[in-house]
């Protein structure tokens, strides 16, 4: 178990700024998820604290040790890949037996330890197969056994869970956190899907064109996002946003609901001219826009199911959104305006 | 355990590497070197041993370029081939790209195993055909002509051409034809309207190896024909430019050269799809 | 106002509609496009197979109007020659040796091959042209790199100080060494083609698989014996079965190089039934012995066939 850190890291690739100075440190036994979309970076910085990569400039550091210039075997850290990598000419038990026997490890430890890796993660019977005979979520269990057997200080997850179909990927995620949380290793996990993020981050980095957003608990960064950017990725639907001359005000969905349901005094009541009712079984989603605004206002509102007011495609209604939950951005900047809010 | 840094380590695998494509480099492409030397060097200057072989003592000759192209029927050999060739690449073409297509499109494994079964025929080399082969061109009225090769080469060339391009049409998705029916073709019409066009560059592919195949081959040629004005390249460059003990290295080299280096360079443009076809492209 | 469908021309005769019929089937269309390359292999490949098996059983010469059977005669009688069990000698050793030395050297280079690097298409072009040159005018090449006086290797070996002032080998004049020289020629064929076969097969590896190997920590050798080659091996087998036909079925380099000497040790099964049958007249005795070839080759199509379904190359 050990920190892991990127200081003052970068890549470029001929003009490409992959990674564009991001410092960002992984306590111990920490999962932290690396989020963003595709081209932001993440996978590269990945590979450079992996090792598969060097850094144009900076430094990796594990434990506090730089290990720039070191090759990813001496850093005593494990992978799982999104594609899993696993040998596809090796049984199973030699696939999880591979990285100890690269370090040398004496036979019968060896046969030892991948037991007990293949049991943390059920698959004991699956040891004699092949990969090619094994499904996706067995084939996921084997590369995560893999990274397991060897005690690593760290695990560094690629996207594992993206090629499951969508029903094994909760019971997957609920897991791969647990046997993290059993483990207590340190571990980096990458991914773009947003919900994801928040439900296994114990932090999450939002990352977006090779820079760092924002670094913070789930909780930080839904409710206190540090830029559009974030606002804009994290939830869904996104958080509303809407202009006012050089600010954007910013209210996510499940804060906008009918005038009257939030009892309080402090609440900003708009007219809201509805275009769409979308309903989705536990919640509906009201597609609509704030009128008496110069600029185009469209907004969506997320009311739970067992709130039961009647809404209907072009009804004008007012709603309400507690002022408290209401963030301003700053428009050039797109950064967030810290601070008292004021009137729309 | 300590390792070198990463700089150190990337540079001695790179040295590695430079001393063994050096080698092999060497290896492979010296003869082709010595032929170019040889071709340029002036007789007495190649056979006098007390000369560096390397070196030009004498300035580089076209003499025996000249004797090449107007002494010897080297020009009516490039002709012939060349006539060949075209010939039989245009029948190869006409047999072996429908059979390919149909291959590719049968459903079931009946067409797997007969795309392989043609393959296989390519294993049954003229070496053991060329025996009743001699009987059969001569009852045919075919010996010491052309045409009995025009007959002949096909039946190396087609069934290697229709393993490659079954590979090729597999790869091309059946949506496009289906789309091409339901806009009102026929099967053929989409075949012909639809398919071929999108295929040039798989049939460009087998066209070149097709050519590159004829040019080569030796056995069929030396055993069918017999006058010297009827050879191809590669059979009458070994055999006829021996005058009794001398031998004409200089216009030989030459010869080798001129042939060799332009079927090298079209080779390359298409040697990674030759690679596809040639192993499994197929089997896929 | 009528419909614009009920103008339409009459359907058309009943010839072109058959044939409309014809071109929409897939089951007959199949078979159409099908039919000529498979009724030209039958009759160019098939027949002349048949009839050569036919007249290594008969008493077939390049002048007999008529052919007899005569049974195992000829078998006999060239199994009876010494030099028919040279040649079969000659055949495996040299294919044996070649290819065995191709298979090794090729996987190296195809290793060095691997990474990018600048020139790569330069060395590419130069590795390749042994196996795309004619291979008949490069064997009168290598005729001149071993002349017996005006070699280039005696000359340059004996230059950098290899060979001694007295060693002069003459290269195809002698049965060892025009044996070796051979050799030498396959190996320089047929290297290109199962460098870039296995060259392909490496390049169809994922890099995550490498990657994943990295991390887990294996050094270089450890991923090259038990992670690289292993995947590769489907892949390697078929060029190595590739060239094994071609080396076995290969007429031109011993003809060229030594016409089958001196006196007749560099005899192979092809070139001794050419000389046989071809120039010797005996068609029958020069049948069979290119039928000796026969078990290599349908040896060689059932590894083909078990091992080309491993080898996908992308």
């Amino acid at each position: 178990m050990a920190t892991v850190q990127a200081r003052q890291v970068f890549k470029i690739f001929d003009e490409v700024r992959a990674v564009d100075g991001i410092d960002l440190t992984a306590h111990e036994g920490e999962f932290l998820v690396l989020l963003g979309p595709s081209g932001c970076g993440k996978t590269t910085l990945m590979r450079m604290i992996a090792g598969l990569d060097r850094p144009s400039a900076g430094d990796i550091l594990i434990d506090s040790s730089v290990v720039t210039d070191l090759p990813p075997r001496v850093r005593n850290i494990a992978m799982v890949f999104q594609s899993y990598a696993l040998y596809p000419h090796l049984t199973v038990l030699k696939n999880i037996a591979f990285p100890l026997r690269a370090v040398g490890t004496p036979k019968e430890d060896i046969k030892r330890k991948v037991e007990w890796a293949a049991a943390m993660f059920g698959i004991e019977q699956l040891l004699e197969r092949k990969p090619r005979q094994l499904s996706g979520g067995e084939r996921q269990r084997v590369a995560l056994a893999r990274a397991v057997v060897r005690e690593p200080v760290a695990f560094l997850l690629d996207e594992p869970l993206s090629n499951l179909d969508a029903k094994l990927r909760n019971s997957a995620r609920d897991e791969l956190k647990r046997f993290q949380r059993k483990l207590g290793t340190t571990t980096i996990y990458v991914t773009h899907d947003q919900a994801e993020a928040m439900g296994l981050g114990d932090r999450i980095a939002v990352l977006n064109r090779g820079k760092v957003c924002q670094i913070g608990t789930p909780q930080e960064i839904y409710q206190r996002p540090a830029n559009i950017f974030v606002a804009t990725f994290i939830g869904s639907p996104p958080m509303n946003l809407i202009e006012d001359k050089d600010v954007y005000w910013g209210f996510r969905p499940e804060n906008f609901l009918p005038a009257g349901i939030e009892p309080g005094t402090d609440n900003l009541v708009l007219p809201f001219r509805v275009q769409r009712v979308e309903y989705l079984g536990a919640e509906r989603l009201v597609y609509g826009a704030i009128e008496g605004r110069e600029a185009k206002a469209e907004v969506i509102s997320r009311i739970p199911t067992n709130i039961r007011v009647e809404i209907e495609a072009g009804q004008l209604m007012d709603f309400s959104v507690r002022r408290q939950d209401i963030e301003r951005f700053d428009r050039r900047s797109s950064a967030r305006i810290v601070g008292t809010y004021e009137n729309a | 355990m300590k390792t070198a840094p990463a700089s150190v380590r990337g540079s001695a695998r790179a040295g590695a590497r430079g001393a063994i494509l050096l080698f092999f480099v060497t290896f492979l492409a010296f003869p082709f070197y010595w032929m170019l030397i040889t071709t340029f060097k002036t007789t007495r200057d190649l056979y006098n041993t007390a000369n560096n072989p390397y070196l030009f003592h004498d300035p580089p000759t076209l003499d025996h370029l000249q004797v090449l192209f107007s002494s010897t029927q080297y020009m009516q050999w490039l002709a012939n081939t060349a006539f060949v060739g075209v010939i039989v690449v245009a029948i190869t073409l006409v047999l072996a790209v429908p059979a390919g297509y149909a291959l590719a499109r049968m459903r079931g494994s009946s067409a797997q195993n007969l795309g392989i079964a043609i393959f296989l025929t390519y294993l049954v080399p003229p070496t053991i055909l060329f025996i009743p082969f001699s009987r059969i061109i001569s009852n045919l009225g075919l010996q010491d002509s052309l045409w009995s090769l025009v007959l002949v080469y096909p039946s190396f060339t087609v069934p290697f051409c229709t393993w490659l391009l079954m590979g090729f049409f597999k790869a091309i998705p059946r949506d496009l034809e289906d789309a091409a029916m339901v806009d009102g073709l026929s099967r053929l019409g989409a075949f012909l309207k639809v398919v071929i066009p999108i295929s040039t560059a798989g049939i460009l592919t087998a066209v070149i190896f097709a050519f590159t195949l004829v040019i080569q081959e030796f056995v069929y040629g030396v055993t069918f024909i017999t006058s010297s004005a009827s050879y191809t390249v590669s059979v009458g460059v070994p055999t006829f430019l021996v005058r009794g003990d001398v031998y004409f290295w200089g216009s030989m080299m030459a010869a080798c050269l001129i042939v060799s280096l332009p079927v090298a360079i079209v080779y390359n443009l298409f040697v990674d799809r030759f690679v596809v076809g040639f192993t499994v492209g197929a089997v896929k | 106002m009528r419909s614009p469908l009920l103008a339409a021309p009459p359907p058309k005769p009943v010839p072109r509609f058959f044939l409309r019929r014809l071109a929409d089937s897939e089951h007959w269309l199949s078979r159409l496009l099908l039919t000529p390359a498979i009724v030209y292999i039958a009759l160019l490949v098939g027949f002349p197979f048949l009839l050569s098996i036919y007249y290594s059983v008969s008493d077939a010469t390049v002048a007999s109007q008529q052919i007899h059977f005569v049974g195992l005669e000829n078998f006999n009688r060239i199994m009876a020659s010494q030099t028919f069990w040279t040649s079969l000698k000659n055949t495996v050793l040299i294919t044996a040796i070649s290819q065995f030395f191709v298979i090794v050297l090729a996987n190296v280079l195809a290793v060095a091959l691997i990474a990018d690097f600048r020139g790569k298409w330069l060395v590419r072009f130069l590795i390749l042209l042994p196996w795309v040159a004619p291979i008949s005018l490069s064997s009168i090449g290598w005729l001149w790199i071993f002349d017996s006086i005006y070699s280039i290797i005696n000359w340059t070996a004996r230059a950098i100080g290899i060979f001694g002032p007295n060693y002069w080998p003459i290269w195809l004049g002698e049965p060892t060494l025009a044996m070796t020289s051979i050799i030498i020629v396959q190996v320089w064929r047929m290297l290109p083609l199962a460098t870039i076969v296995i060259l392909a097969g490496l390049s169809s590896i994922p890099q995550d698989i490498h990657d994943a190997a990295a991390v887990d920590g294996a050094g270089f050798w450890l991923h090259l014996f038990t992670i690289t080659l292993p995947l590769v091996a489907p892949i390697a087998i078929v060029a190595l079965l590739f060239g094994i036909v071609f080396t076995v079925t290969d007429l031109i380099v011993v003809f060229v190089l030594t016409r089958g000497g001196p006196y007749d040790t560099t005899q192979v099964l092809t070139s001794w039934a050419y000389f046989t049958g071809i120039q010797g007249g005996d068609l029958a005795g020069g049948a069979a012995i290119s039928l000796f070839m026969l078990p290599v080759l349908v040896a060689v199509s059932i590894l083909f066939l078990r091992y080309a379904r491993r080898a996908e190359v992308a």
